[in-house]
Order: structure tokens, then C-alpha cells, then sequence
């Protein structure tokens, strides 16, 4: 989209406006993300810049609030929860999710179309309802306020991106390699193990972190189903947001801004994988 | 000759055919079964644990066998009374009401009956407290009549509305916490709507509609010029570019609320620097958040990378020749983009735009944190009503009306999109 030579003015001026118009978006979308990432080194309990910070005087810089964070017992409990609930309701769904997906990708499935809306349902229903249905549920069955309670629910909110990622991935599979294999003589299982698991991998890797960041990013279904003894890193904050807005939240959504860009570089390498296996194989 | 030449060959025929025919069905059937078995665990799991819970919530809505259970005789002798009529209910009733709240008493369920009433008539627990301390010596068969008495334990009894109300919301299945949710009721006996001070749940859903609206068309005016750029690019630079999207895309909800609400606060960096522009005087900072525009601002940073996702994977189907070809044939920039251009990009807008107010509907956290009581959402109300009320028969009957809204653009999504063809990343 480059401007040719022979451009009129008018189209000079709508080709840089638009460029400048783009980038305005592209700062609305970065800035409220960047603009944390100073601010939680901020040597005062207040939530905008100094004037030692902005005089970029040391000063006014300081590791209070990440000091906090982990010092804090209720910070310290929360991380611990996140970072066992989020990795067993992954696992869960991605389990599960990939042996539907591959069920789901085979040539004749009946009321296919009924089965995906079902399995793709709880991205779609308002958490609200989600939590409020659970939490019925699980209070029946005696899993309200525990962590398998808890768990189970995420399991179930992380299976829809499964899916949808894992059957993605599959509609690019070379069904004649599993064909060969078992014409080789391996049984199923074997063949999934060796041939079809490790083609399909970088979908279910990636349909595993958006499972794993959909439970490690929800609060309102915890909310309902857990206890106070499943507090999570974002319920914490949604506490912390709506009573008793402290600072220590800033640096703790830092951490979480470099989580995210390391779900994000481990996404991209996938997905120069999956190009590169797409382009060698047949078809 | 014929015959012998001709008879084996059908026959044949039939055998192999008819045979293979049934092999090849059988290996069908057998692929289907497998296939429905690697499916079953996870159906299953989801249908117990995801559809049924749900099912069962919005059941609350219309059930309704509190009333019956705990008052049976008032119930059953509250039936030959008539609503409208003007007189009170015969002494029968007055007694009936007696024996229940005596039992109800012993059983402790009187003040279950007591909430559930209250959401429709206040004031019905201080009604059912008193009455259930009065009652309490009283014999059934020799202090009658019971109708003065009752009335002097609390003078509710002796009011019209309190019969007329017990009476409406005393059969099993009821339709009154749908008539709550468009803010009816039936206390007297009939439909009637709320006055206007009562009503907030059409107001609610009609705000979230529209700001839900709103919400998506500013999605689409901000996202369809980045999706444009990002489409037609160099790939190496719309890869750079595409980051920028996938970053707040694949950063937690919470942190992208918290940090709105640092900036729009009056103490917060955008009204710093608006002063320190010299634009807005130190005493009359702007409010931008705990209202609607700071719902809207939030919302739509959120939401925008759902809107240029689906957006940018079909503009990079768009062939740049159709464009091109438009230009040779005398079209200017604008009938090219307009005519030729936007027209491919529809889909994409169907898409985005679907899944955008799809989210944007049954939205909670971040309405509950920057929106305030003027930026407060459907979802919102349905958890004050879970957590402050808990009248769970009203939530269930406003969550069946936002889901059956939800569910109705799913299904046209699906129409439009297809739900296998929903991309991530």
C-alpha cells in the first residue's frame, strides 16, 4: 500500500491522515497496558505520576508495592491459588477438549452441529448465568467453596477455546497418515501417541493457553463457586479495586502484562511451527 | 444359453454388492460409534455440569412451592375467596391461617415463607413475625373466632392487599418473577406495571442494549481502518503491527479494568496532564469514571480485539486486484473502497460485530468497577439481586430473558459465521 509517485495531494494527505489515525488506535490499545508498568514503581501510595517521577528523579521510584505484593499473606495466598487452580483446569480441559475435537473431526458425526453448539456454549452464556447456575450445582453435590468445585467450573469455561483451536488445527490434518500408521500395523492409541498428537500439538498447545488464561483471568464464576480459601490473584484484585484501592494492585497487573507477553511470544513461535509443518506437508 | 450366461452375473452380483454394501455400513456405523464415544466424556461433562445447572437456575423462575407448602390450609381455603372481591376472607381462612403459621412456627419455616412474600409486599415479615408470636398460645379449636384477633396482632391481616397478594402468589408454578423482571406485578391480583420509582429492569436491559450497541460501533470505527492497515501491509510490518492487538487481547480483563480506572480517575493521569495542558482548571476535573462514558471508554478498549480479529482474517481474502481493477475502470479512491472493497469486508463486520455485543451484553466486571450506579449493567443488577436480595427466582427469570437474547444472536452468528469458523488469535 505503498503511495505511488503520481499520488495527488489529497491522496498525500489521506495517506499520512490515515496512518495517523491508525496509530492514535494503536496507542489507545497500548497506552492503559504501558502506562501501569511506571506507575507501579511509584514511591507514593497514589495511582498517577509525581513530580519526582516525571523529573525522573530515583526518589521518586521505588519497589514498595512489589515488596508488598510479595509479602503480603493475602497476596502470597491468591498467587498460590491461581497457580493451582488454573494448571488442573487446563489439564482437564485439554484432555477432554482433544479427544472431542478429533471425535468431532471425523466424517460422519451425528447432530454434529447440536454437539458444537453444546460443547461451545459456555464461552458464550453471560458468566453471570454461568456462576449462578454453577453455583446451585455444586452446592447440591458438595463442591461449593472447595478447590475441586472451583476447578471443575474453570475446566468447563476453558473447553469451548479447546475446541475451537484443537478443531482448527484438524481441519489441515492428513487423514492418509493415520491410515498408513494403522496400515502399519499400529493400533489407535499408537497412532494418535506417535502420528496425529504431534501434528496436532502446537493447536492444543495454544487451545491449553487460552484454557489456562481463561481460568487464570476469571472472577466471577470463583466468586460464586468458591470460598474465601479459593481466593485467586483476580478476585483479590476485584476486591482491591471496588474497597480498598491500594497501589500493590499496579504491580501485581505488571506481572500479569509479562505473563501475558510471554502466553503471547510462546503463541507466535507455535504458529511459525504450525506454518512451517503446513508448508511440508502434502496437500 | 442365456440363461446360464446371464443368471450367475446377478447373482453375483447381489452377493458381493449386497454384501459390501452391508460391510461398508457397518464400518460407517462403527466410525460414528467412535466417533461419538471420543465426544461422550466431554458432552456428558458439560451437560451435567454446565447445561443442566443452568437449566435447573432458570427453573427457579417459575417455581413456586413455598406459599403452598408451608400455608396448605390458607391455601386451599384462600380458593373459594375472590380477589377483586371488596370484602374480607371468611373467618375458615382466617383460622386456616392459624393452623399454618402454628405449624409453620414449630418448624421454623414461617420466615421462609415470610422472605419469599417480602420480595413481592413489604413489610410481610413484620407481619408474619408478629403473627407467629400471637398465635403462638392460641388453640385452634376453642379461641375462635380468629378473625378480630389476627387483625389486632398485626392490623395487616384486616387489608385486602395482603389477601389478594397471598392468594396471586400462592399457586405452584408462578409467572410473577417474570412480571418482576419487566417490572410488573400481581400483588393485587392482577397485571399491573410498577410505578415508574420501582422500575429498573426494562430500563437496564434497554441500557445494556444500547450501550452495548454503541459499544460495538465504536469497536467498528476504531477497528476496521487498523484491520484495513493490517491487511494491506507488508506481512512483516502487519505481523509488528498485529501485537499490538494480540497484547491487550491476551492481557487479563483485571488489568485492563484497573488500569482505566487509574487513568480516568480525578486524581488520575489523563485529568494530570488535561491541567497540566493548562485545558481543564485544578477545581473542575473532568468525570470520567463511575459513569457511563467511563464504561463506554473501557468497554470498547476491551472489546476492540475481538472486533479487528475477525475483521483482519477476511480482508486478507480480499483479492487487491478487485480494487485495482475498479481503479483502471475510472472509479476513484473513494467509489473503489466503497463499492468494490467494503463489500467483501462485510462478513468480517457481521462477524465482529455479532461477537462483540455478544460480549458486551452479559458484561459484569467491568460496568460493576468503573460504571457506577448511571453505568451499572443487567449483569449487574442480576448479582446485587443474587448477593443483596437473594431472591433467586427474580434472577433466574432476568438471567432466562438475557440468555434468551444471548442464545438468539448465537444462533445468528452461527447462521452468518458458522461457530466452527470462530478464529482465535
Amino acid at each position: 500500500m505503498a503511495l505511488p509517485s503520481y499520488a495527488s495531494p489529497l491522496q498525500r494527505v489521506w495517506y499520512y491522515a490515515f496512518r495517523v489515525i491508525c496509530g492514535l488506535v494503536f496507542f489507545y490499545l497500548m497506552f492503559p497496558i504501558l502506562v501501569i508498568i511506571p506507575l507501579s514503581f511509584n514511591a507514593q501510595d497514589f495511582f498517577t505520576f509525581t513530580p519526582e517521577m516525571l523529573s525522573l528523579d530515583p526518589d521518586g521510584f521505588s519497589l514498595k508495592h512489589y515488596i508488598d505484593f510479595f509479602t503480603n499473606p493475602d497476596w502470597q495466598m491468591a498467587t498460590r491459588n491461581s497457580l493451582t487452580i488454573a494448571p488442573m483446569a487446563t489439564l482437564l480441559s485439554v484432555s477432554l477438549g482433544t479427544l472431542a475435537a478429533i471425535g468431532l473431526s471425523q466424517s460422519h458425526v451425528p447432530f454434529k452441529r447440536i454437539i458444537m453448539a453444546v460443547l461451545i456454549s459456555p464461552m458464550i452464556v453471560p458468566l453471570i448465568i454461568s456462576a449462578a447456575g454453577m453455583y446451585f450445582f455444586f452446592s447440591a453435590i458438595g463442591l461449593q467453596g472447595t478447590y475441586w468445585g472451583v476447578v471443575l467450573a474453570h475446566a468447563i469455561l476453558g473447553i469451548p477455546f479447546v475446541i475451537i483451536t484443537v478443531t482448527a488445527t484438524l481441519v489441515g490434518f492428513d487423514r492418509s497418515l493415520t491410515r498408513a500408521s494403522a496400515s502399519m500395523g499400529a493400533g489407535p492409541v499408537r497412532t494418535f501417541m506417535k502420528v496425529q498428537l504431534p501434528l496436532i500439538l502446537p493447536g492444543v498447545i495454544s487451545g491449553a493457553l487460552f484454557a489456562f488464561i481463561t481460568s487464570f483471568d476469571e472472577v466471577v464464576v470463583v466468586i460464586f463457586v468458591g470460598s474465601a480459601a479459593q481466593q485467586t490473584l483476580p478476585w483479590q484484585m476485584f476486591i482491591g479495586l471496588r474497597e480498598q484501592i491500594s497501589p500493590t494492585i499496579l504491580a501485581v497487573a505488571t506481572l500479569m502484562v509479562g505473563l501475558s507477553i510471554l502466553l503471547l511470544a510462546t503463541l507466535e513461535i507455535l504458529r511459525r511451527r504450525n506454518e512451517r509443518l503446513r508448508g511440508m506437508s502434502p496437500g | 444359453m442365456t440363461s446360464t450366461a446371464t443368471d450367475p452375473h446377478p447373482s453375483d452380483d447381489d452377493l458381493t454388492g449386497g454384501d459390501l454394501k452391508r460391510r461398508l455400513a457397518r464400518a460407517l456405523r462403527r466410525q460414528k460409534i467412535r466417533a461419538l464415544l471420543l465426544i461422550a466424556p466431554l458432552l456428558l461433562f458439560i451437560l451435567l455440569g454446565f447445561i443442566a445447572p443452568i437449566g435447573s437456575m432458570l427453573f427457579r423462575s417459575v417455581e413456586n412451592n413455598i406459599v403452598g407448602d408451608i400455608m396448605p390450609n390458607t391455601v386451599a381455603a384462600l380458593q373459594s375467596w375472590d380477589v377483586d372481591s371488596t370484602e374480607l376472607p371468611p373467618e375458615a381462612v382466617f383460622r386456616a391461617v392459624v393452623q399454618d403459621v402454628q405449624v409453620a412456627a414449630q418448624e421454623r419455616t414461617a420466615m421462609q415463607l415470610a422472605r419469599r412474600m417480602n420480595f413481592e409486599v413489604p413489610g410481610f415479615t413484620t407481619l408474619m413475625r408478629r403473627t407467629q408470636r400471637a398465635v403462638r398460645g392460641w388453640n385452634v379449636e376453642t379461641d375462635g373466632p380468629f378473625r378480630d384477633q389476627l387483625i389486632a396482632a398485626n392490623h395487616d391481616w384486616g387489608d385486602l392487599h395482603t389477601w389478594r397478594a397471598l392468594k396471586a402468589y400462592s399457586t405452584e408454578y408462578t409467572a410473577g418473577y417474570y412480571l418482576a423482571a419487566v417490572d410488573h406485578t400481581m400483588v393485587s391480583g392482577h397485571v399491573e406495571a410498577l410505578p415508574d420509582n420501582q422500575s429498573i429492569h426494562m430500563m437496564l436491559f434497554w441500557r445494556t442494549a444500547w450501550m452495548s450497541a454503541l459499544i460495538c460501533f465504536m469497536t467498528l470505527l476504531l477497528g476496521y481502518p487498523v484491520a484495513f492497515l493490517l491487511a494491506n501491509v507488508k506481512e512483516r510490518y502487519a505481523n509488528l503491527l498485529l501485537i499490538m492487538v494480540l497484547l491487550p487481547f491476551w492481557t487479563s480483563l483485571l488489568v485492563r479494568t484497573s488500569s482505566w480506572k487509574v487513568l480516568l480517575q480525578e486524581q488520575g493521569v489523563i485529568n494530570d496532564f488535561l491541567v497540566w495542558l493548562g485545558l481543564v482548571a485544578d477545581d473542575s476535573r473532568l468525570s470520567m469514571i463511575n459513569n457511563k462514558f467511563g464504561v463506554i471508554v473501557a468497554m470498547t478498549h476491551i472489546l476492540l480485539p475481538f472486533m479487528v480479529l475477525p475483521l483482519y482474517s477476511v480482508m486478507k481474502t480480499v483479492p487487491p486486484s478487485y480494487v485495482r481493477a475498479a481503479k483502471s475502470l475510472g472509479a476513484n479512491d473513494w467509489t473503489a473502497f466503497w463499492r468494490v472493497y467494503f463489500p467483501q469486508s462485510v462478513p468480517g463486520i457481521g462477524a465482529g460485530a455479532i461477537l462483540v455485543f455478544i460480549m458486551a451484553v452479559g458484561y459484569y466486571i467491568t460496568p460493576e468497577l468503573v460504571g457506577g450506579p448511571s453505568g451499572m449493567f443487567i449483569s449487574n443488577r442480576i448479582a446485587h439481586q443474587w448477593y443483596v436480595s437473594g431472591n433467586w427466582g427474580l434472577v433466574g427469570a432476568l438471567g432466562t430473558i438475557l440468555l434468551v437474547a444471548v442464545l438468539v444472536l448465537y444462533w445468528v452468528y452461527d447462521r452468518v459465521v458458522g461457530i466452527d469458523n470462530v478464529k482465535l488469535g
